[in-house]
């Protein structure tokens, strides 16, 4: 399914991130940081809702906007009952969408904006999302403080939180068309293997965005996808020739981009979680969107639909690919 | 695409773990913890004068001690990533997975949060360790009549 749009803008956004992320190398471009993982709060979970908080925050005095002038919130993340975005929304006020697709959750909440302004039932919104390093380990892993060896192929959720103001003025980045993935299980259950799981709903939805648009691949100067890592990046390349014939030459994926991959040897296979594709696409890809280095670039937020609960069960992992295409405002 | 195929292709982008690398640090760091507390228990019956049996109690309960210390301070799961199994066997591993999930759900109350949570990870390893003693013990009892 692909949505064309005609009016709709990406006018501002807004990126956290806490201290990894700040010695990483796309440091430069994010509009605030924090040295520590609390950001004043007493656990990470309330510390990741002031990350959603704080980006609206800053979304919000770069457009030139209120709480009260936007229509529509849409905020997702990777807590149970994506409760750091629940409690951002009951603090920010503004009328609130809840989604979950894991990882590929920012582009959901693109692709739901961009409706309903392309729609005209609301004139502006905000998509934001937020993942926590410990936030996310807790929850899925092993008590932070136990650690805990992990294999190559893991990655390591990034710590930020990414908001962006939608609107039909026509500022910043055009939001041209998008494409809504489907869910794809190829039997993986390894839960440290995520850019394997989620490889397949990436190419799929790649493909089926290229059909539907009837393009080529070289129509884009940049496919991004967010955040295969490092492994997952070579499966997709292999998996795209093999089975769609598409030689994938420009592209990227944000898992590789974010950490400083050589020096920092505990983010394994590179970064995760709903905030990596953002934070990395909001602050840095569109700098080069803006100068014009780039022009037209296809963002592929990829999840990993893993739910503790069913791979205790023995069941593989479903995932899912959005895809969304932004270009430079003429 | 099959899955199985795909798995294949899985598989050939898969990097391999360097297992002897990782066994012979675990073999080392496991065999160093042996030592502290060969010499702990040294230590307790020369100096303290106490009996060998229960100076091996006094070791395992100096090396929990020590091992929770360390999760504390925030350094031993990075000591865990580097040793891996040289310090999750010991009985440091046991205390170092209990104090762990203690410190993270401290947050959310005595009985909800560290009481819910404390064995978390050392519960499998206490339920089993009873189990597989009782089975073992009944083995030891029918077969050898108690003996050995």
């Amino acid at each position: 399914m692909t949505f064309r749009y005609k009016n709709v803008y990406i006018n501002g956004t807004g990126t956290v991130t806490g201290p990894y992320e700040k010695k990483g190398p796309l440091s430069p471009y994010f509009d605030k940081t924090y040295n520590d993982l609390y950001f004043g709060k007493p656990t990470w979970e309330q510390a990741e809702s002031k990350l959603i908080e704080d980006s609206v925050d800053i979304v919000l005095a770069k457009v030139g906007k209120t709480r009260f002038d936007v229509d529509l919130h849409i905020s997702g993340d990777l807590l149970n009952q994506i409760a750091s975005s629940d409690y951002a929304a009951s603090n920010i006020g503004i009328p609130f969408f809840g989604v979950y697709s894991a990882c590929a959750t920012s582009v959901e909440g693109l692709i739901l904006g961009a409706n309903m302004i392309e729609a005209k039932q609301v004139k502006n919104c905000i998509c934001s999302v937020s993942s926590h390093n410990n936030g996310a380990e807790k929850q899925f892993r092993y008590p932070v403080e136990y650690g805990g060896p992990k294999p190559k192929t893991a990655t390591f959720t990034t710590t930020g939180g990414a908001s962006a103001y939608l609107s039909y003025d026509k500022k910043g980045i055009r939001v041209e068309s998008a494409t809504v993935g489907t869910v794809i299980d190829m039997g993986i259950k390894d839960v440290y293997h995520m850019g394997a799981v989620m490889a397949p709903a990436a190419a799929s939805t790649i493909c089926q965005h290229l059909n539907d648009t009837k393009r080529e691949i070289d129509y884009y100067d940049l496919v991004l996808t967010g955040d295969l890592g490092v492994y997952g990046k070579q499966i997709l390349k292999d998996y795209m020739k093999s089975e769609y014939h598409i030689n994938l030459k420009n592209y990227n994926d944000t898992a590789c981009m974010i950490f400083d991959l050589e020096k920092e040897k505990d983010v394994h296979a590179g970064g995760s979680g709903p905030a990596c594709a953002p934070l990395v696409t909001y602050g840095y890809i569109f700098d080069l969107m803006r100068k014009k280095e780039l022009k037209r670039v296809l963002l592929v937020a990829t999840g990993a639909l893993h739910s503790t609960t069913m791979v205790n069960q023995k069941l593989s992992i479903p995932a899912i690919a959005h895809a969304i295409s932004l270009e430079v405002v003429e | 695409m099959e899955k199985n195929r795909y798995k294949d292709l899985v598989k050939k982008h898969t990097p391999k773990e360097n297992r002897l690398y990782n066994g012979m640090i675990a073999f080392l760091v496991g065999g160093v913890m042996g030592v502290i507390g060969q010499l702990l228990v040294q230590f307790y019956a020369y100096y303290l004068d106490i009996p060998t049996k229960e100076a091996g109690t006094f070791m395992i309960i100096t090396l929990i001690f020590i091992g929770c210390l360390l999760t504390a301070f925030g350094f031993f799961d990075k000591w865990v990533n580097f040793a891996k199994c040289g310090l999750i066997v010991p009985i440091t591993g046991f205390a170092h997975s209990m104090m762990s999930a203690a410190l993270e759900y401290r947050k959310e109350g005595f009985v909800t949060g560290i009481g819910a949570n404390m064995l978390k990870l050392a519960g499998t390893v206490i339920i089993f360790g009873v189990v597989s003693a009782y089975v073992f013990g009944l083995l030891r009892l029918l077969l050898f009549g108690g003996a050995l």
